[in-house]
Parts: C-alpha cells; structure tokens; sequence
C-alpha cells in the first residue's frame, strides 16, 4: 500500500460526507424561506434526521460492524417516540 | 514458578488489601466501592427514618400537635426523597450489583472502574447537596416537586434539594453504563447470556432503565430550576405554560424509576429461593424475558399517576390498559418463584424468610397495583392512603426485605464471616410483623378516605394510624437488630467458609471474602442453579 | 507497547476498545434522553401557541445560527478524520486535527456568546420587558435559553475532553492510536454536534416563510 492511499482512504469518505451535510444545511436554510405552509417544519425536521444519521453512521461509524452499538443508538430515538407517542395519547385527545 | 512444589501465599482479601483511608476512598475495586455505597445508602436510611417518626409521631392524634403544618410537610418530603434516591434506588444495585456482577460472570472488576468510583463520588455530591437542604430548612413540595408550588410558591430550599436529586441521578446513569457495558464484554469464557444467574439479568434489566429513564428527571429538575430561578416560564399557566407538562415529564421518569427499585429484588428472589429450596428455578427462560418485560413496558404506564390531573380521558384508558400488561410478567414471576419450591430441600434460613416475605408482600403490593390501575377505583382511592400503602408494600415490603435478604445470603461471601441464625430469623420474623402492622392498615383507611400527606385528620381514622405507628416501631425495632449482630459477627462470627449456603453461581467459587482480582483459580461455569439434574422428577431427592 | 494501554480488568486490548466505545454509546443514549424532554415540551408548546412560535422563531438570528451549525459539523468532520488518522498509526495528523476541532468548538462558544448578548439586548429574555406580546412567544425563548444553554454546557464539556486528549498526547502522538480515550471522546462531540443539528431547524427556521 503506497503512502498516498490510505490519506486518502482517511479524508475521502467524510469528505464527502461534510460536503453533503453542508449542502443539506444550505438546502434547509433556503427551504425555510419558502412558503409551504405547515409542510415547512416537518421538512426542516427530516433534513436534519438526514444530517444527523449521516454524522451518526459514518462519522460515528455506525455504519461499520458493530451490531451492538447500533442497537443502543437506535434505543434512544425509540424511547423518545415512546415518550411523544403516549404524551400524545393525552394532549392530541383533551 | 520452575518449583512446582512451591506454594505461594493466598492474596489478601478485599478488606484487608490496603487498610489506609486513601486507599478506600481512591479505591476501584468494585467490592470497596460496595462497601462505600452499602456505608452511604445505611446514613442516608437513617435520615429518612428519622423524618418518618417525625411524621408517625404526629399522626398518633388528629390534631396538629406535635410540629407545624410547613415543618409536617417537610418531614414527608425529606423521607421521600431521601429514601427514593439516596436509599432505594442506589440500595440494591450499587451495593450488591456492583459487588456481585463481576463475580457472578467470572470477571476480575467491572468493566470501568474509575467511573465506578465517580458513581459514588457523585452519590456524595449528591447527598451534600440534600444534607445542604436540611441545614437551609428542608424543602416542602413533597417528593414529587409539582409544580406549580415547587417553581413558585414554595419558599423551602427547592433549588438545592432538585440539584441534589440531579447530581445523584448521574450516579445512576454511570452504574447502569458500568453495568451493561460489563456483562456484554467481560462474561468469562462459556459463561453464555442464558447460563447468567438472575440476578444479573435483573442488574442488567434495571440498568437500562436508570439509562433511559433517569435524564428525564435530570432535565425536568433543570426546568424547575430554570423556572424557578431564571424566571423562564415552562409550567407557569398564567405564562401559557402548562402544568401537566411536568407530571407527564416527572413520571415518565419516575415511573420507570419503581422498577429500578424493584427489579433488582427480583433478582435477589430468585437467587435466594432457588437457593433454599435447593431446586433450579422454575422457567428460567420466561424469568429473562419477564425481567426484560417489565423494564421496556414500564416506560409505558406512567399516567397511571395522572388519571385525576385533568389528563384526557382517553389518555387514562390507555395508560390503565397498559398498566395491566406490565402485572402480568410480574405474575408470571411470582408463580415461577413459587413453582420452584416444588419438591424442593426448602430450609427456613433468615435469607430465605426474607424471600418469603417478599414473595407474599410483592404480590399484595402487586394486586393493589391492579387496583389502582383500574381507573374508578383510582379516582376513589388517589391521593389517600391507600396509595401510600400500595407503594410501600413494593418499595418496603418488596425491595427493601429483599435488600435485607440479599444482605444476609452473601453476608458471608462479603466478610468471611457467619451471622448469629437465631437472632436474624426473630428479626426477618419481627420485620414482617412490624411492617404489615404499619401498612395494612393504612390500606383500609386510605380506602375509607384517609388523605395522604395531611396531619390534620378525622378523628374516626386515629385507631388505623396508632397501629400503623405502633408498627413502625417495630419496624423499627427489626431494622436495628440487624445492625448490632451483622457488625457484631464481624468481629466475632464463624468463619463462613467458601460457600456456606451450598448455592451455586460462581461468586460461591471465589474465597469469602474474596481478594481484590476475585477468583484464585478460574471459576468453573455450569449451567444455571444446576442444584439437581434436569430430568430429575422420580422421588423428592434432590442432590 | 499495548500493555500501557491495557487496563484491568480486561486482558485483551481491542475488547477493552470495543467496551470503551459501547460504553460511550450507552452514556449518548443516556444524552439523547436527556434532550428529549425539552424537546417533547417544544413540541407541545409549538402545537398550543403556532402563532406565537412563528413570531418568536423569527426573532432569533438566523446567521448566528447558521454560522454556528457550519462550524460545529465542520469540527465534526475534523474529528472524525483525527480518529481515522489515529487509527492509521498518523498520530501528528490526528493531533493537529484535534486542535483545528478545539478551537472550531471554542469558536462556536464565542459566537454562541455574542448572540446571547444580542438577544439580551432585543429584550428576547423572558421576563417583563420582553420584546414579543403574543402569547407562546415568551415559551418558545424559554425553550431557545434552556436549550441552547443546556447544549453549551455540552460543548464545554467536550472541549474540555478535546483539550484534554491534546494535552495528554503532546509529546507522543502515539498515545492517540493506542488509547480508546480518542474515540470516547470523538463520539460524545459527534453527539453534540447532533443535538445541535436538531436544535438549528427548531430554534433558527421556524417562521422564516412568513412575514
């Protein structure tokens, strides 16, 4: 293996995830100033689920083997929807 | 090591490696820190007892006669939250939990021991903080902290009762991290998941509660305290807050939070009773999955704390709904714990009269859970009585006569050393007594309108709280019995030998007490409570 | 050279990493949770008071915020590739990508801090001179100094981890390869980098679209 490729091996992948999460950002600043009604927060919400699961699995490589830290990471996001879904259950039907 | 005759000298024993203060205090032995904890959590026991016979005390007559109404309702508070978290919920865990785990799967320590030791400097902050509150005056919301009296009426020390609460709650969290991170790396080789004793499953269990569940709390104390002191509204309706927010943040955690407090008496049981009957325990497989069961639906049932809050209706059926699904793996433990006894060796040692009467007083406490769950009961009963004593019957009756079981099972294994049997069977025997004395009878008032947290009463109710005092003497009486014979075998005790009980479970493998690394010799892993050979079923003969 | 890295009680290098890193996923969960209370009461808030968040999510500075995601993910991003460096034995790399990550976070608490003084000055603190009169908008900027508050804490926190990890490995590069310390801390910054993500639509795009 030459010298040159694992600097690239190191850099290429976040690269290219950096470059994506900042145009995600750019993208979601610009559609915040478009009219779309009520549509505008749910879409500013998932731009930013798509940024976080990007820093999640590549830059804290979820993406890679670890089957167990995937499950834990996955726990927290599930216990939140528990906690909206069943505070929910009470607000959405006073 | 080429002399194969050579002998060398066994290691010191945990107690005795290190006898300097620094070397306790900066220890990351995980049986030190036990020791630590079991030290801090028995203090902190005190407190909250004292508080209580302040508050029986008072009860004695209808009248207000014995403090004012503000000293009253701190002395509540203060039982509450000291026993709740700087007794309950660290008891069991961070004692027996963090001696035992490593033992039970073949490890020399858990798997970050510094951070083990931050867990009880963080109990410490934790505990100053509240010995910091009782010194400003006490705090008076009760433990629960409802707003909005707590973020704005209140004019007890609030702040630094729900910093202390907060600071602790981190103990927790870094236990419960230890804990999972231990038993999922640091299992001896063929120590597989399904051949971990219980009470491991039970550690592991409560451990992903005290993760996911205790930084809801954490916040919500922050969000008293930023509404309190940083006058940013949150719950402050005349804000446009609203108030059930908090409830609904408060025990989401704090439901959760009961079963911190119970599963690891769960675990306890079923290493006791498999024990002293000397059977394996009936469906281990369906005990895992039930301890798992109650941890995950636990987090669902929290507005069962809410159904007269102004919760919508709808709301209310689900929560009650749910909260019958979470009996039901708790009734499948109870029968399992029973059905193990069938065709056992049972012996009447004080551990297992403990296992006994928490096997009796869980399902009391259990059914009226039921009930309690049952929406039109609830509206009745809430707020009186009868919830106090549903609640002790799992949190005393339940957790902490497994905690004094577990105390006197692996008393030996802790200290090398045996406890006078007779004096510990009369007080496990005056424990049961001296509590169902205390808190039958609040079940009965409470049913017949007895208000909870009120000193001011009817007098047609006075005769259910003389019992109810006069048994938490006796109470009383029980819990001290053991402080003078444990300490006093201590001293002077048998030697208890390697394994006293003839249980099984590799901590029985280790020395009593054992050295700092654990085991002298590789344990040998069996399968789980192999007291008897599976296929056993002619005759009673177990062994 | 591993033995300096092994601690007791593991016997074995790379399981005693791998314990590391879960054991600093189960403490992130223990985060996300943590969030996840404000972010509940956000929500409800939002649902009750539209009106009122949609005023009040104008008044916070978009370009404060903006600025701030950018530096937070591009520190991010710096990290990240520290820890790959560190894995490929290129611990000079690593380190001086550590110090670009700590001074990218301490940027962020710098701006993070004249915001604030801004939003002071704005009157967009809770209390009797506040700037907005509709109602929701004072428990929206509740939400805005708790939450961004709380996330800061955060960040110091992690600078502190970051500095630490610098100081520690500044004679010896090496030390960033063999210790699990790097990748702990990697994780708990990515975390707060996260958070930070879902905090930016909340608090900087609410009610751009309108008026």
């Amino acid at each position: 293996m030459d010298k040159r490729s694992p600097h690239r091996e190191i850099w290429f992948r976040p690269l290219l995830v950096w470059i994506g999460l900042c145009a995600l950002l750019a993208a979601t600043c610009a559609l915040a100033y478009v009219p779309l009604g009520e549509a505008n927060f749910p879409i500013s919400l998932c731009i930013a689920a798509l940024k976080a699961a990007l820093v999640g699995m590549v830059f804290m490589r979820l993406f890679e083997n670890n089957a167990l830290n995937r499950l834990a990471a996955a726990a927290g996001p599930i216990w939140v929807f528990v906690m909206f879904l069943l505070m929910g259950a009470d607000y959405f039907t006073r | 090591m080429s002399d194969t005759t050579f002998q060398p000298q066994a290691p010191l024993d945990y107690l005795h490696d290190g006898s300097t203060l620094r070397s306790w205090l900066f220890t990351t032995d995980h049986k030190r820190i036990a020791i630590l904890f079991a030290i801090s959590i028995t203090l902190f026991f005190f407190i909250g007892a004292v508080a209580i016979s302040v508050v029986r005390l008072e009860l004695l007559t209808p009248a207000a006669d014995l403090v004012s109404d503000d000293t009253y309702n701190k002395m509540f508070t203060i039982h509450g939250i000291v026993m709740v978290w700087f007794f309950l919920i660290p008891s069991i865990p961070a004692t027996f939990g963090n001696f035992l785990l490593p033992l039970m799967i073949g490890a020399k320590d858990l798997a970050f021991p510094r951070i083990n030791l931050l867990s009880w400097y963080l109990y410490v902050g934790g505990a100053a903080f509240t010995v910091l509150t009782l010194i400003l005056g006490g705090v008076d919301t009760g433990w629960t902290f409802y707003t909005p009296y707590s973020t704005m009426f209140s004019n007890s020390s609030v702040l630094t009762a729900a910093m202390g609460v907060f600071v602790v709650g981190f103990s927790s969290v870094l236990t419960g991290v230890n804990f999972i991170a231990t038993t999922h790396m640091l299992r001896a080789p063929g120590m597989t998941w399904f051949r971990l004793p219980l009470f491991v499953w039970a550690m592991y269990a409560t451990s992903m509660v005290m993760i996911l569940a205790t930084p809801v709390l954490a916040m919500t104390l922050l969000l008293i305290v930023a509404e309190r002191w940083f006058d940013l509204p949150i719950f402050d309706a005349s804000r446009g807050g609203d108030p059930l927010l908090f409830q609904h943040l408060f025990w989401f955690y704090s439901h959760p939070a009961v079963y911190i407090m119970v599963l690891p008496a769960m675990g306890v049981a079923s290493e006791i009773i498999a024990c002293f009957a000397q059977r394996r325990l009936f469906g281990y497989s369906f005990m895992v999955y039930a301890l798992v069961a109650i941890a995950v639906i636990g987090f669902f049932v929290w507005g069962h704390h809410m159904f007269v809050s102004g919760q919508s209706p709808y709301a209310n059926i689900v929560f009650s709904f749910l909260s019958f699904m979470v009996a039901v793996p708790s009734a499948i433990k109870v029968f399992n714990w029973t059905a193990t006894l069938y065709r056992g060796s049972i012996s009447f040692d004080a551990p297992m009269l403990y296992a006994f009467g928490f096997l009796g007083l869980f399902t009391i406490g259990g059914l009226t859970g039921l009930f309690l769950a049952t929406v039109p009961i609830d509206i009745h009963v809430t707020d009186t009585y009868f919830v106090v004593a549903h609640f002790h019957y799992i949190m005393v009756g339940a957790s902490v006569t497994a905690f004094f079981g577990a105390l006197h099972f692996w008393w030996p294994k802790i200290t090398g050393k045996l406890y006078p049997e007779l004096w510990a069977r009369a007080a496990a025997i005056t424990m049961f007594i001296g509590f169902n004395l205390t808190f039958f009878p609040q079940f009965v008032m409470g049913y017949l309108g007895m208000p909870r947290r009120y000193h001011v009463y009817p007098p047609e109710f006075q005769v259910y709280h003389v019992l109810s005092t006069a048994g938490a003497a006796v109470l009383g009486v029980a819990y001290f019995m053991p402080l003078f014979y444990l300490v006093w075998s201590f001293r002077h005790g048998r030697e208890a030998g390697i394994n006293p009980w003839r249980a099984k479970g590799l901590e029985w493998q280790a020395p009593s007490p054992p050295p700092h690394e654990n085991f002298i010799t590789p344990p040998v892993i069996e399968p789980p409570y192999d007291y008897h050979p599976k296929d056993l079923v002619v005759s009673g003969d177990t062994l | 050279m591993s033995d300096v890295f092994l601690r007791p009680p593991f016997d074995n290098l790379a399981r005693q990493h791998r314990a590391v890193a879960f054991g600093m996923w189960l403490f992130l969960v223990s985060e996300v949770l943590l969030f996840s209370g404000l972010f509940a009461g956000y929500g409800l808030y939002r649902g009750i008071y539209p009106a009122g968040f949609l005023a009040a999510g104008r008044e916070t500075d978009i370009v404060y915020g903006t600025v701030n995601t950018a530096i937070l993910m591009t520190s991010s991003f710096t990290i990240a590739v520290a820890g790959r460096a560190a894995r490929a034995d290129l611990g000079r790399m690593a380190w001086w990508l550590l110090v670009l990550t700590f001074l990218l976070g301490f940027s962020f608490l710098i701006l993070k801090g004249f915001e604030y003084r801004e939003d002071i000055a704005r009157h967009l603190l809770p209390g009797s001179d506040f700037a907005l009169s509709q109602s929701g908008a004072q428990i929206f900027f509740s939400y805005y100094w708790i939450m961004t508050g709380v996330h800061a804490v955060h960040v110091t926190c992690g600078l502190i981890a970051v500095l630490r990890l610098i100081i520690v490995s500044r004679k010896n590069f090496a030390w960033l390869s063999g210790s699990a310390s790097e990748d702990a801390t990697a994780l708990y910054w990515h975390l707060v980098d996260v958070i930070w993500i879902v905090l930016y639509p909340i608090l900087y795009l609410v009610g751009r679209a309108h008026g």
